[in-house]
């Protein structure tokens, strides 16, 4: 009896300090990006793009990397769900066990692992091919790319854990797969598919790697498909590289600036998702 | 008897598991026949051939005829919507779709294009009274069907089956995860239905099969051991095996 409770409270114990270590990272990433952000951060900075001497700790803002970022990591979502949804969808309604869908699974845990870097590379490749410059549509097609593998198996794994009865309920109706995917599964399933959706976009947004030669970067906002846009985190990377600290402050800023995105996109998306589960069969 | 549905040599596996040998049997129409025997010997598995269902399980084979007004549904041209429209289905459980009350009963309509604007509002009353809800529900049409009672939703599943216009139903332990009052009322309906649906019923309740079945089967290891008028069995059962079910030894 007493050695029972002994391992009991032990993990108990170890459970609390996990749950501390990881709030505590948290909390300090989020002190740390406050701290140094909040000073620089002023009105200027999210209206105004870089104007003359910006590197060097003078007037403008990141207004081109804010718009640029959010143009980058939409168009790289918008693409991956386009193409992620329908294969979720194959995965988890017309082929749920079978040899295919095995090796999709598997191609698409190797993918989530591989480095952003070497989807920059691999997008930079892929343009040079296509007689491509470093350009929005570069970037958008490289994020998508990497968000893929992501979304795709996030949304997999949801569909596979709806109770399989209710696809038959749709398909006792005689409602063919494509029906029963369309009006049941993505019903049921949307909270999950949401989450999946902004798993992707943070990751997509918060990646400098892969933007690095596929986008390019600029001090003008976006103009067109096929000119280079500036983003958040390499703005965040070239301002700490200076050996300004003024400037270097400004990074924090703009970290904070990616922060403050992600954090809104997350409470609407559970605002959103949480409206339209009301439905759904718990 | 006019027989609606057939099997002939109908055989079906799990692997190389036999779940059901050599199933030669009529379903007369407009009746109700209660498939009953032991957990295992195959009661769902028979359900599952007559709206091709089974072949949703990976690892399952068929051999034989299933005839649907004289047709086999296992032939190569037929269209399986068709089939599992034909015969509705009510499941052990309900599973509302994740819509409203409204939609569920409209959503089989819909996909259908059997209604449309104010004759699918119509067809909705319709069969929700068919089924027995419409009182309950008519002043929340809108709201999520999965806020309603289990036995509320067995007869919204119901009303979802009925609105497709099927000339079937299938019932697969329809009650057994419903309170006595609303399976009562389930059986109710299976018997007022009786008079315009064919009716199948899987059961393992013997006092649910007295009180429904026009016809029996009793099933043993996958095998038909007997079959017949409901009277006829219950009373007079030819076999051993089905009377010592029938006096509760397995």
């Amino acid at each position: 009896m007493k050695r029972r409770q002994v391992e009991e409270a032990i993990f108990k114990f170890i459970m609390v300090c996990s749950f501390l270590l990881v709030a505590s990272s948290l909390g300090l990433i989020l002190f740390t990006v406050i701290v140094k952000g909040l000073p620089s951060l002023n009105w200027a900075m999210l209206t105004q793009t870089p104007k003359g001497g910006y590197y060097l700790g003078k007037e403008g803002g990141i207004l081109n990397a804010i718009v640029g970022s959010i143009y980058l990591a939409g168009g790289g979502t918008l693409l991956a769900l386009l193409l992620g949804l329908p294969i979720a969808l194959y995965l988890g309604v017309y082929s749920r066990k079978s040899r295919i869908s095995d090796w999709v699974r598997l191609s698409l845990d190797v993918l989530w692992g591989v480095p952003s870097i070497v989807y920059g590379a691999f997008g930079f490749i892929l343009m040079l091919a296509m007689g491509m410059r470093a350009s929005l549509l570069g970037g958008i097609i490289t994020l998508a790319l990497l968000e893929l593998p992501i979304m795709t198996r996030a949304m997999d794994e949801v569909i596979r854990m709806m109770p399989r009865d209710l696809e038959q309920a749709s398909l006792a109706l005689g409602a063919t797969r494509m029906e029963t995917a369309i009006h049941v599964v993505i019903r049921q399933t949307l909270p999950g598919i949401i989450t999946a959706i902004l798993l992707a976009f943070g990751r997509g947004i918060g990646d400098a790697a892969s933007v690095l030669f596929t986008a390019g970067y600029t001090d003008r906002l976006p103009s067109g498909l096929l000119r280079p846009v500036a983003s958040l985190p390499l703005a965040v990377f070239f301002q700490l590289g200076t050996p300004f600290p003024e400037v270097q402050q400004r990074a924090y800023s703009a970290a904070l600036v990616l922060t403050f995105i992600v954090l809104i996109i997350s409470l609407g998306s559970r605002w959103l998702s949480s409206r339209l589960s009301r439905f759904a069969l718990k | 008897m006019d027989s609606h549905v057939q099997t002939i040599d109908l055989n079906a596996f799990y692997g190389n598991t036999a779940a059901l040998k050599n199933v030669n049997l009529e379903f007369p129409k407009r009746q109700i026949t209660v498939i009953m025997g032991p957990s295992g010997c195959g009661k769902t598995t028979l359900l599952k051939t007559i709206n091709r269902f089974l072949e949703l399980t990976d690892g399952t084979r068929i051999s034989g005829k299933v005839l649907i007004d004289g047709e086999n549904i296992y032939a190569p041209n037929v269209d399986v919507t068709e089939i599992r429209k034909k015969a509705g289905l009510l499941a052990q459980r309900p599973y509302p779709l994740p819509m409203s009350i409204y939609d569920n009963v409209a959503y089989g309509l819909r996909i259908h294009n059997m209604k449309r604007g104010h004759d699918l509002d119509n067809a909705v009353e319709h069969h929700l009274r068919e089924a027995g809800l419409w009182d309950e529900v008519k002043d929340r049409l809108r709201s999520p069907a999965t806020g309603l009672s289990i036995g509320q939703q067995q007869r919204l599943c119901l009303a979802r089956g009925l609105a497709v216009e099927p000339e079937m139903l299938l019932g697969d332990e329809p009650t057994s995860a419903l309170d006595p009052i609303s399976a009562q009322r389930i059986e109710q309906r299976l018997l007022d239905l009786k008079n315009e649906y064919t009716i199948v019923l899987v059961t393992h309740i013997l006092r649910q099969a007295k009180r429904l079945a026009d016809y029996v089967v009793f099933m043993y290891l996958g095998e038909v051991v007997e079959c017949g008028p409901a009277q006829q069995v219950f009373e007079n059962p030819q076999q051993e095996r089905t009377r010592a079910y029938l006096e509760g030894q397995f």
